[in-house]
């Protein structure tokens, strides 16, 4: 429940921590501001437009960057956007689970919606991932704390098992705390296929810090349990191994569907960067780092994706959208955005900010804009708006520049 | 108003009764009409082809599974490129193209209406979204209901009312089209990790059986009064021996209506094998087509295999994971809760393979020993068994027994001794052809009545005409130019404009989404049944009163409202 007064959001009643930190924001930006000298100006919204558009016009390499926390339909005019100006167009994931994809596209994925886990997960194994701090309200809507139909004894039904390098606030809620030696998961998670596998003489008496019983355990557990759910993070993703790392537990996975039920899924960040993949793979084939430069749209990650394009200092011009690069891209890639012409379109301030020319705000989806978000299981959802601004939406300020960029090409 | 006039057409129109007229066709308006002014456009058709816009009853397209089977394939989508070109945007990927690819491919070859065959309504969202940007094509969606909890509960209850109730509730919701029933009851096994092995077989906790639900929601499609049959995957999908899973589902089948099937089985190419492993595996698509020729209240679709790299994907999770297990390739999967399943893995059919080369001699028997055209419809389940471009291939297939002859060559040499292919002569007429590829699937569908599958006055204007002079071509001989000519039309026409030219589409495009809405009484809606509501607001993970798919997901659309008995 959202409690508004004069225009603003003064509460947000059984919202998440995050969701009420994104109800009753940071302060927003009133418009559309322009660096000027060391400071800013105030310029209109048609101002804004416009310059973004003389910008990307004038790039001969322009990135477009970000999307992963707006709505699909503005997500659709960027890859068209992305097309018309032979740019190159890339979402988050390229530093998030990026690597994750590229395990999909390796071995697939073994998956289902939430509902599924939420009704039948007797067994549920977090990797890498800490949702009591990250998703707040996996736990209570789906695994831990969830009453399912099959499952009607939420906390004794199920078994819920957490493996990270150290014991994170998961950790302490779980039935069984795996403690991986930093960079040791493709190790313990090739023993516990092993296992799977029937080959239980050859594992050694630890793996990565794991000491063989407790391999045996939990590969029983899974075993016996009539429905596992595997969820993995950053802890897996990003760490040594990278892609390899989620490859070995997606095939954990497979293998398990040899003997009982199992599924593996992303735990994401952004609320919508599953739409920003989903956009992109039906309108480009691909679901991020796409390059548009040939006039076909050309995936090849690691050359193709944000990082490498501002490293390699190739692209001159940087739209960003919905996301905060300078808070998490390298050094390096960020310098080089504060040398070319950047505009950030983003409801917020943000570390990006510092290192653009324009900043245009706008509404939020799910508050004062509506509009399509894809949940981490690939169910779309859409979001209400529940506040009426006067701020347009991302749909808007990227439809009119389409609207400009597309009367340069006529067909 | 926009006008056309298409002059010295050579028409063939099934449902009219036309059979190779040259004439004119007016279009006013999107419609074709009596006659055109003096200011219409022009279009010298030169004696060619005329056919009413084909028609897909049975393609995967867009949606979740779709757009998984592209995002999990990057050497697929590297595998058909073009760039934005005109009005064209730029499209990636072969068996599994974006929806711009789909939808130009498509029109280039003459294709101005697409059933998508599997949507499951939770994530319904998502194949509306894909609709919009496949621009040249109205489209249509059948909703999974093969695994959905309430609908087993009302068959266990043998409460069909209330089962016609939930489908109605449903479909209004999802915007879709039809009832898709995809293996019945295995797909919920599948949540366990299990499937069921015959329509007879009980699916675990809601103790119903397959022909229980096929049965039923037989029942209820037709007291819903709705434009389609029931569209039913068999259980058993791939399996040696599964025809008689296949033949028991057909004896289940009344023939309850008069202006169309009563079931409609999709891909039974996939549901016609004979033997008890892949060692004696066989055709039995004589026995197959013996019994729809016996029963004219059942359509099928071929669901050809064409050698040849694909993607297949479809609700069918333990089918996927099946033969995953036999093509030790990537496999993903997508449970969907309360619902449906779905898995996709990339194949490779090859002509070396004796299973394969069995399964695309089927597919060909299927469409020649079933004697009325009209209860065979040419598909390929694209992409499952080829992707859709394969079809003017098929087509030189059905009409050429030479043809068939140098393909036979060229496959594993032992398919002689598995399948009667060798043994059958008949070539299929251009008539044959049409009914196969638009006639047909407009009746199948229900949609004649909105204008779809002819060309007479008061129809569609959507028109296709194939650079094919039917005097002048011997399909029999020279079906190579038979292949060229259903390649690429010389011009599309969809709902009265040029929409594309020689494979080149001249339009941005706006589609129409046909959706269906049973009229239900209050008595019966379910959004007023306690027990269902709680149940949903329990168990899904999606609140009832979020589910409908928006008025904002539905671009141009047209909704047929059926009067129900309920």
């Amino acid at each position: 429940m959202v409690t508004v007064e004069d225009g603003r959001i003064v509460a947000a009643d059984n919202a998440c921590t995050l969701g009420e930190q994104k109800f009753l924001g940071e302060p927003r930006l009133k418009g559309p501001i322009q660096r000027e000298g060391k400071g800013w100006k105030d310029i209109t919204y048609d101002e804004a437009i416009l310059r973004t558009v003389e910008m990307l016009r004038d790039a001969e390499r322009p990135l477009l960057f970000g999307w992963s926390g707006t709505h699909v339909e503005a997500q659709c005019i960027g890859v068209h956007m992305a097309e018309v100006l032979r740019g190159v167009i890339d979402n988050t994931s390229s530093v998030c689970h990026g690597p994750s994809i590229l395990a999909i596209q390796e071995v697939g994925h073994p998956g289902c919606t939430l509902g599924q886990v939420k009704n039948r997960a007797d067994l549920v194994v977090y990797w890498g991932c800490n949702p009591i701090e990250a998703h707040p309200r996996h736990l209570s809507r789906y695994t831990r704390y969830a009453e399912g139909f099959f499952l009607p004894n939420d906390y004794l039904d199920r078994t819920v098992i957490v493996a990270d390098i150290r014991k994170t606030e998961t950790g302490n809620i779980a039935d069984e705390f795996v403690q991986v030696t930093p960079g040791g998961d493709y190790a313990v998670l090739s023993a516990l296929r092993a296992i799977v596998r029937g080959k239980r003489d050859i594992i050694p008496r630890s793996v990565a810090g794991v000491p063989r019983e407790q391999l045996f355990r939990i590969a029983d557990r899974c075993l016996n349990a009539k429905f596992i759910a595997f969820y993995f993070g950053l802890g897996l993703t990003m760490s040594r191994g990278k892609y390899k790392n989620v490859r070995n537990a997606i095939e954990l996975v497979s293998e398990l569907n040899r003997h009982t039920k199992a599924t593996i899924s992303a735990m994401r960040g952004h609320y919508n960067v599953y739409g920003s993949n989903e956009v992109n793979t039906w309108m480009t084939g691909y679901p991020f780092g796409i390059d548009f430069a040939r006039g076909i749209a050309f995936y090849n990650p690691g050359e193709t994706t944000a990082i490498d394009v501002l490293a390699r200092r190739e692209c001159d011009a940087c739209l960003v959208v919905a996301s905060d690069p300078a808070a998490h891209f390298p050094r390096a890639c960020v310098e080089h955005l504060a040398d070319i012409p950047t505009v950030v379109i983003d409801p917020y301030p943000n570390a990006t900010t510092a290192f653009a020319d324009i900043q245009i705000p706008v509404a939020v989806t799910g508050i004062d804009a509506a509009g399509t978000a894809y949940r981490m299981d690939g169910v779309p959802i859409r979001m209400r708006r529940v506040l009426k601004t006067d701020y347009p939406s991302d749909e808007e300020i990227l439809g009119r520049m389409y609207a400009m960029l597309q009367e340069d090409h006529p067909p | 108003m926009n006008e056309i006039l298409i002059k010295n057409a050579c028409v063939i129109d099934p449902i009219s009764g036309i059979n190779g007229e040259i004439m004119d066709i007016a279009v006013s308006d999107g419609r074709i009409v009596e006659e055109v002014g003096s200011g219409a456009e022009v279009i010298d058709a030169e004696g060619f082809l005329t056919l009413p816009g084909g028609i897909d009853s049975h393609t995967h397209i867009c949606g979740t599974k779709v757009n998984f089977g592209r995002y999990m394939s990057p050497e697929d989508m590297r595998a058909g490129r073009t760039p934005r070109r005109g009005r064209m945007h730029s499209t990636s990927g072969y068996s599994v193209p974006t929806t711009y690819g789909n939808s130009y491919r498509y029109s280039g070859m003459g294709y101005t209406a697409l059933l998508e065959g599997a949507m499951a309504p939770l994530e319904a969202r998502h194949t509306h979204e894909e609709f919009a940007y496949t621009p040249l094509q109205d489209t249509m969606a059948n909703v999974l209901f093969d695994g959905n909890w309430a609908i087993m509960e009302a068959v266990r209850e043998k409460d069909t009312k209330r089962a016609a109730a939930i489908v109605g509730w449903t479909l209004a919701a999802v915007k879709g089209f039809g009832v898709k029933l995809t293996n019945p009851g295995g797909t919920e096994a599948w949540g366990w990790g299990k499937n069921v092995s015959s329509i007879t077989d009980v699916v675990p906790y809601f103790e119903v059986t397959p022909g229980e639900i096929i049965d039923t929601m037989i029942r209820a499609t037709e007291m819903l009064a709705l434009p389609h049959s029931v569209h039913i995957h068999c259980n058993n999908l791939g399996l040696p021996g599964n025809y008689r899973t296949t033949l028991d589902t057909f004896d289940l089948v009344p023939d309850l209506n008069r202006k169309r099937q009563t079931l409609y089985a999709t891909h039974v190419q996939f549901h016609a094998y004979g033997g008890t492993s892949w060692s004696d595996f066989c055709s039995k698509a004589e026995e197959i087509t013996r019994s729809v020729n016996e029963k004219p209240q059942i359509v099928i679709d071929m669901g050809q295999v064409m050698f040849g790299k694909t993607t297949t994907m479809t609700a069918d999770g333990p089918m996927e994971f099946n033969l995953y297990r036999l093509h030790h390739n990537k496999w993903s999967n997508h449970d969907v809760e309360l619902e449906t399943g779905s898995g996709i893995i990339p194949v490779l059919y090859r002509r070396k393979n004796l299973v394969n080369s069995i399964m695309w001699a089927i597919g060909l028997e299927l469409a020649l020993l079933t004697k009325n055209p009209w209860q065979c419809l040419l598909t390929t389940d694209n992409p499952n068994g080829a992707p859709f471009v394969r079809y003017p291939e098929i087509i030189g297939l059905l009409m050429s027994r030479k043809y068939r002859e140098a393909e036979f060559a060229t496959i594993h040499p032992d398919t002689e001794h598995r399948v009667s292919l060798p043994s059958i002569e008949r070539e299929l007429d251009w008539q044959e052809i049409a009914v196969m590829t638009r006639a047909g699937q407009a009746r199948a569908l229900g949609i004649v009545d909105i204008g779809k599958g002819r060309l007479a006055p008061g129809a569609e204007a959507d028109i296709a005409i194939y650079p094919l002079k039917i005097g002048e071509v011997d399909p029999g001989r020279e079906y190579e130019r038979v292949i060229e000519g259903f390649r690429q039309t010389e011009y599309t026409i969809k709902r009265g404009r040029i929409v594309s030219r020689r494979g080149e589409c001249l339009v941005w495009g706006n589609n129409t989404t046909i959706w269906v809405k049973p009229k239900i009484s209050e008595r019966y809606d379910m959004a007023q049944d306690p027990a269902f509501v709680e149940k949903f607001d329990r168990y899904y993970t999606v609140r009832m009163r979020n589910y409908p798919v928006q008025e904002e997901y539905l671009k141009r659309n047209l909704c047929i409202e059926t009067e129900t008995e309920l």
